[in-house]
């Protein structure tokens, strides 16, 4: 499949990602709206380690291989801010019974 | 003759050691010590002048002595604090340590109901008064004139205003302290001109290099310096502070205000003759202006009411035949006027200290009278100083003021005639003065006919002896017409005057011509003298205000209100318009303004601090934006993408 389609995709799963964080209240959609903002830029880092490389100067190889990488990288990070995020929804629903981000705003005033 | 080299330091020091010890302990001291420090620093310097002019008098100028280096700043800007004693700054020592130390015997009376810490503040003031004086006479540059320049401006400021409860004193010394700034400015400007040009202010290595200046240079010189003498000695145009500097003590009004600082213009002038020689366009303005001044100040002597003021007014007059005669070239009879003037001047005020001291502060001479039988040491001393001023022979100002009036009319004519008519006005007003106070019949409250007397000994004692130099002081300028080279002081001064004499055209005296005219106006003068008497004999004390030309004459021609309407109302219109337009409309608005602005914006601001989570993450999509299409170019993948697509 030509690249264009996953990179078509990705922008597409990423711009869905932003307009949930920005429209929801819901402190678990924002969180999965910003799961798909990742997940969207990971699938755009494996397609490009599968792009034949642009200039003759980059091997394949050393290309595709930095790009996995990062994505194994960006799992380990997504899967730890989801630990803490998730605590910080439980913490917030015990102390204000919703979890509706607009109602941290106590620092306001 | 070595050693007096090392003396001449002690001239000024005697009153500067004077004016730190009253000054500095004047809680301390009691009046009797106050007053044996403050006359005795300056007796001291008169010992030290006395024994320096009879040095000079034997065998000539001292050479110049250098204390120390004054500034020095590059080889090519070095000014040494330098003395010159040559035959003018002995004379002049003499005059200001002699006169000024009798006018000191004199304050120690006439001061004496003030109180302590006062009494020496004034005594202090004074002495640094005739320490200044001393260094603007014995300085051998311009830079130390200039120095002994603004302290007599500042001391005469401190003394005008001596009584500082009473705000118009205040005024007063203000104003002279104003106007002489205004002259200090031409005479600095004069001196920056010199150094520009001659790389030096030494009046020795000035003098000897006056080939190298231009006509224009030395005309622009010697016209701003006689923009300061006519501020220092109060000539048209700046003349108007010195009948209000009567507002302070009498003995003051007498030392500088008539015989000493006023002065300093003419030494200034004199010492300079070899300058206002080369520029006969400034002689002829200095000429003009001191005649103008002369006849201008005594018509408005003619109807002053102030015993001082009719003396300051007098004062001014005769300050400008002064100038008439340096004017003229008569730089002699410009020096000889001053020492004689300082005599019979100081005499006056002192008599008018007197009297004024009799009449519990009274200094309106239609409320005296009769005062004659009450006080006949003071009448008698101010009749002597009368006829001395009015030019009536053979006392001191009929040989003074013929020698002016002799070499104006070698000049022009016409300079003599107004010149004669000057000297009428002064026998005339003078002799006024003087029958009002002293003749006829005492129109004052019985309270102060009751408490008058004769000063005491220390007031009288000093008003003896100048009235015996004022009668005398003419003998040392007789002249030729009378005599051959009896003129002495001509003589006494010829070294100084020399460069001059050789440059200006001699005239062949006409002996007997002139002694007919001295006889002449001599006549004139002794009859309008007269006249003044029997007019003013049987003055009764009228109410009236006076109408036409004397109204005029009474309000000393506007002058003052003419200087308010065209300097000081405009310059204060102006400093309103500052304060009220620009400063609180412009830089308040500025200023103000600026704190506004940050305050409304950050009243505006702070609304964005929503606490909403959403909005907060909604400004951060959008700055990424913005900052993405700022920097649209120089992201490399937008290249790229470019490719691929």
């Amino acid at each position: 499949m030509p690249i264009q389609y996953y990179i078509t995709l990705s922008a597409i799963l990423f711009c869905i990602g932003v307009t949930g964080v920005l429209t929801r209240r819901n402190a678990i959609i924002i969180f999965m709206c910003i799961e798909l903002m990742l997940n969207s830029v990971n699938l755009l880092l494996v397609a490009f380690s599968k792009m034949p490389p642009v200039s003759k100067a980059v091997s394949a190889a050393a290309t595709g291989a930095d790009a996995q990488l990062f994505v194994f990288f960006i799992m380990v990070v997504a899967a730890a801010e989801v630990s803490v995020g998730l605590a910080i929804i439980v913490m917030m629903y015990r102390n204000v019974h919703s979890i509706d981000v607009n109602f941290l705003n106590r620092l306001k005033n | 003759m070595g050693q007096m080299n090392n003396l001449v330091y002690l001239v000024p020091l005697f009153p500067l050691l004077g004016f730190l010890v009253n000054g500095l302990f004047r809680n301390q001291l009691s009046k009797g010590l106050i007053g044996i420090i403050g006359s005795g620093s300056i007796l001291l310097s008169f010992g030290v002048s006395i024994a320096l002019f009879l040095q000079v008098k034997s065998g000539g100028a001292i050479p110049v002595h250098s204390l120390f280096t004054f500034i020095d700043v590059s080889p090519t800007f070095k000014i040494d604090f330098a003395f010159q004693v040559d035959q003018l700054s002995s004379l002049f020592l003499l005059v200001i340590t002699g006169v000024g130390f009798l006018i000191h015997v004199y304050s120690t009376s006439y001061m004496h109901d003030e109180e302590v810490p006062h009494f020496a503040r004034y005594f202090a003031y004074l002495n640094l008064f005739v320490f200044s004086m001393l260094l603007l006479v014995l300085g051998a540059n311009y830079v130390i004139m200039f120095i002994g320049w603004e302290g007599v401006g500042l001391c005469s400021y401190l003394l005008i205003g001596f009584w500082f409860k009473n705000d118009n004193y205040n005024y007063a010394a203000k104003k002279a302290f104003i106007m002489n700034r205004i002259g200090d400015l031409g005479f600095l400007l004069a001196v920056f001109w010199l150094f520009e040009k001659l790389g030096t202010v030494n009046y020795s290595d000035v003098f000897a290099n006056t080939n190298k200046l231009t006509q224009a240079d030395i005309t622009g010189i010697t016209l701003l310096l006689f923009v300061g003498a006519t501020g220092k000695s109060a000539q048209i145009p700046l003349y108007t502070w010195l009948p209000d500097a009567m507002a302070g003590p009498t003995p003051v009004s007498a030392l500088i205000h008539a015989a000493t600082m006023v002065t300093a213009g003419i030494y200034m002038i004199a010492r300079s003759n070899i300058l206002y020689t080369l520029a006969p366009f400034t002689q002829a303005v200095v000429a003009i202006i001191g005649l103008a001044t002369a006849i201008f100040a005594a018509s408005i002597a003619l109807q002053q009411n102030d015993i001082k003021k009719v003396l300051a007014y007098s004062t001014v007059s005769q300050l400008g035949y002064m100038f008439l005669g340096l004017g003229v070239g008569s730089y002699t009879g410009a020096v000889f006027h001053v020492m004689t003037h300082a005599f019979f001047k100081a005499c006056l005020f002192l008599g008018a200290g007197s009297v004024i001291h009799a009449m519990s502060g009274e200094q309106d001479i239609r409320k005296m009278g009769g005062l004659s039988k009450y006080m006949p040491i003071t009448r008698i001393t101010f009749l002597i100083s009368c006829i001395a001023i009015a030019g009536i022979p053979p006392f001191a100002g009929f040989f003074s003021k013929d020698q002016i009036l002799a070499a104006a009319k070698e000049v022009n004519p016409f300079f003599y005639y107004i010149g004669v008519g000057g000297a009428l006005l002064t026998a005339f007003y003078m002799f006024r003065l003087y029958t009002m106070t002293f003749v006829g019949k005492f129109r004052g409250t019985h309270d102060q006919e009751h408490h008058l007397h004769e000063s005491p000994m220390a007031i009288t004692f000093p008003l003896i002896v100048l009235a015996i130099l004022a009668a005398a002081g003419g003998l040392l300028g007789i002249p030729e017409a009378f005599a051959k080279n009896a003129n002495w002081l001509e003589s006494f001064l010829a070294p100084i005057f020399d460069g001059s004499t050789k440059l200006q055209k001699v005239h062949p005296s006409e002996g007997s011509n002139e002694i007919v005219l001295m006889a002449v106006t001599s006549v004139i003068i002794i009859a309008v003298s007269v006249w003044a008497y029997v007019k003013f004999k049987d003055y009764q004390t009228n109410e009236e205000e006076p109408t036409g030309f004397a109204r005029i004459l009474a309000n000393k021609w506007y002058v003052d209100e003419i200087y308010d309407a065209v300097f000081v109302k405009p310059i204060n219109a102006f400093a309103g318009f500052l304060k009220n337009v620009v400063e609180k409309s412009g830089i308040d608005g500025i200023v103000n303004g600026v704190g506004r602005l940050v305050q409304y914006s950050s009243r505006q601001m702070r609304l964005l601090q929503s606490g909403m989570v959403g909005s907060y993450i909604l400004f951060m999509v959008l700055s990424i934006v913005v900052l993405f299409l700022i920097f649209w170019n120089q992201i490399q993948i937008v290249e790229f993408l470019q490719k691929v697509f």
